[in-house]
């Protein structure tokens, strides 16, 4: 049983991580229509951004967790202004294969800085009160042991994953960005200015990818490629939670996590293809994924 | 051309001072030139209605005016300001509101959600209070979502979201098309309300009978221009023209 918790937990860490990407990719393929395949990359850079704070500015852990998403932001904003925003209108195919080329340029940049293996990021050791060493160690829950850091993401990203919906789905905020989604001609005629709004959106879903990759760092270590292989999981999750919903690419993400780790638990061979074949499962029964809308 | 001339002629109809003077405006969409030298204007505290056949480009001198079109040469000039050049976010801030033909509810939005979508621009919309009793129907479904309102309620919905704003200007395309007789008549009760109560109103129809319950003037658009325009006193001597016109 034991082994089985363990392979949950698991499955919790990653869903958290498909949660918090494939929530990114929905915004904004909602609000620019544009399949952002640099989502991998800007994870990644969130990671560095961790990375870099700490060994170049003696700034740890929670100093990342907030200037990291900031700074990776940023750079997408800029991405957007210089470059994403000239797509409005284009098929689909051409945002993709733009973004995809970021995502190899970026990653070919610190591949040749950093090579392909890990940098270590420790998990954080304060702030120290009493017996508590920041998120170190772990808690005996009788039936598992459970390591403080990883609770502490799946606890996290269930509350960014929240607060996110809650923006998006319950603020007048977010009720331009919906109805900019639907008819941003219309919302522009409002008096809204939904350029600016677009390259904020981006920032935003660019923003949660960076904060997912600082909270990847001291569990996976800090790779040029670590976005690469997580991003292909990510899409394959958002087929089949659909583009279309919020609330459905944070339970898909979860969802599809725990089932990893279910299989790992239980047919382990299949554990790296079960969300492969989920996803043509879906594709087959519903191509706009489990909670998309039609187009 | 003698489009400016008579784009002055019947504006001593009524009242008030100019508000928006189009002149030779010129609009594409993308390749295809549509408007070619649209000459109008309008006075505060007016209803001016834009006639004409479908595709004579009613719909389109509306969304220039809006600054939704690509591409558009000429002038208008609102409140003494030319917008030829603005975005449609800076045109709507000075205070041009608009209400498109499709109505353009939200699906994603629930009807408080449409209702409180655009941003105030200035002081003196109407309060929530106003506009509920204005269309009461509108508060009885405040949490339904927006397309699950009937033709008639998404339109009194579209209207309504556009008075909370300030804006004094209201460009309503087609409201009455699609609507049940009674929807129409209330349509047109509230259409002469605003009008008493100083809002200035551009409206685009084919329902020439529903306009001419409200309108104080009218301009007859046709391949891209306006070709002919009368005060309302002025309408029966006009009929047939009127007929010639739009083809009924």
């Amino acid at each position: 049983m034991q082994a089985l918790y363990a392979q949950l937990l698991v499955g919790l860490i990653n869903g958290s991580f498909y949660a918090l990407l494939s929530l990114g990719l929905a915004v904004i393929f909602g609000m620019l229509n544009i399949i952002n395949f640099a989502h991998g990359a800007l994870y990644m850079m969130g990671a560095f951004t961790a990375y870099f704070l700490l060994s170049l500015g003696g700034l740890g852990y929670w100093w990342a967790l907030i200037i990291a998403p900031i700074v990776v932001g940023i750079f997408g904003m800029i991405l957007e202004r210089t470059m994403l925003q000239w797509l409005a209108g284009l098929d689909h195919l051409y945002g993709l294969l733009l973004t995809f080329g970021i995502a190899l340029i970026v990653q070919g940049v610190f591949q040749n800085y950093f090579g392909s293996s890990g940098l270590p990021y420790a998990i954080p050791d304060y702030p120290q009160i009493g017996d508590w060493r920041g998120l170190q160690g772990g808690i005996n829950l009788g039936f598992m042991f459970l390591p403080i850091y990883r609770g502490w993401v799946v606890i996290f990203s269930l509350v960014v994953c929240f607060a996110t919906w809650f923006l998006i789905e319950k603020t007048q905020l977010g009720a331009y960005l919906r109805a900019a989604t639907e008819n941003p001609t219309l919302v522009r005629a409002f008096g809204i200015n939904v350029p600016r709004m677009i390259t904020l959106t981006y920032g935003l879903g660019v923003g949660l990818a960076a904060l997912a990759g600082v909270l990847s760092a001291p569990i996976n270590q800090v790779r040029p490629l670590m976005g690469a292989d997580l991003i292909i999981v990510v899409f394959a999750v958002v087929v089949i939670g659909g583009m279309g919903s919020i609330m459905g690419s944070i339970i898909t993400g979860f969802a599809l996590g725990v089932i990893e780790g279910l299989t790992k638990y239980f047919y382990p061979e299949a554990s790296n293809t079960v969300v492969f074949v989920l996803m043509v499962l879906v594709l087959l029964v519903k191509p706009t994924g489990l909670t998309g809308r039609a187009a | 051309m003698a489009d400016a001339k008579l784009a002055e002629a019947p504006a001593k109809a009524a009242g008030g001072a100019e508000v928006l003077s189009v002149r030779d405006l010129q609009a594409w969409y993308g390749e295809s030139h549509i408007l070619h030298g649209i000459n109008f204007n309008v006075k505060a505290g007016e209803v001016v209605t834009l006639l004409g056949r479908n595709g004579a480009g009613k719909t389109t001198t509306l969304k220039a005016v809006m600054g939704i079109i690509g591409k558009r040469t000429g002038s208008i000039r609102f409140d003494n300001q030319e917008i030829i050049r603005a975005s449609s976010d800076r045109i709507a801030r000075k205070g041009i509101a608009f209400c498109p033909e499709e109505r353009g509810i939200f699906a994603s939005l629930d009807v408080r959600e449409n209702l409180l979508l655009p941003p105030v621009v200035r002081p003196g919309g109407l309060s929530l209070e106003q506009i509920f009793a204005l269309f009461p129907n509108l508060k009885e479904r405040l949490y339904s979502q927006g397309t699950k309102l009937s033709g008639g309620e998404q339109q009194m919905l579209a209207i309504a979201r556009i008075l909370r704003t300030g804006a004094r200007f209201l460009m309503l395309d087609e409201p009455t098309e699609g609507l049940a007789p009674v929807i129409i008549q209330q349509i047109g009760h509230t259409i002469a309300r605003l009008k008493s109560e100083g809002f200035t109103i551009l409206l685009v129809e084919q329902n020439f009978r529903f306009a001419s319950t409200v309108a104080d003037r009218y301009y007859i658009v046709e391949h891209g221009k306006v070709i002919d325009g009368f005060a309302n006193s002025e309408l029966s001597a006009n009929m047939d023209k009127l007929h010639t016109y739009l083809g009924v």
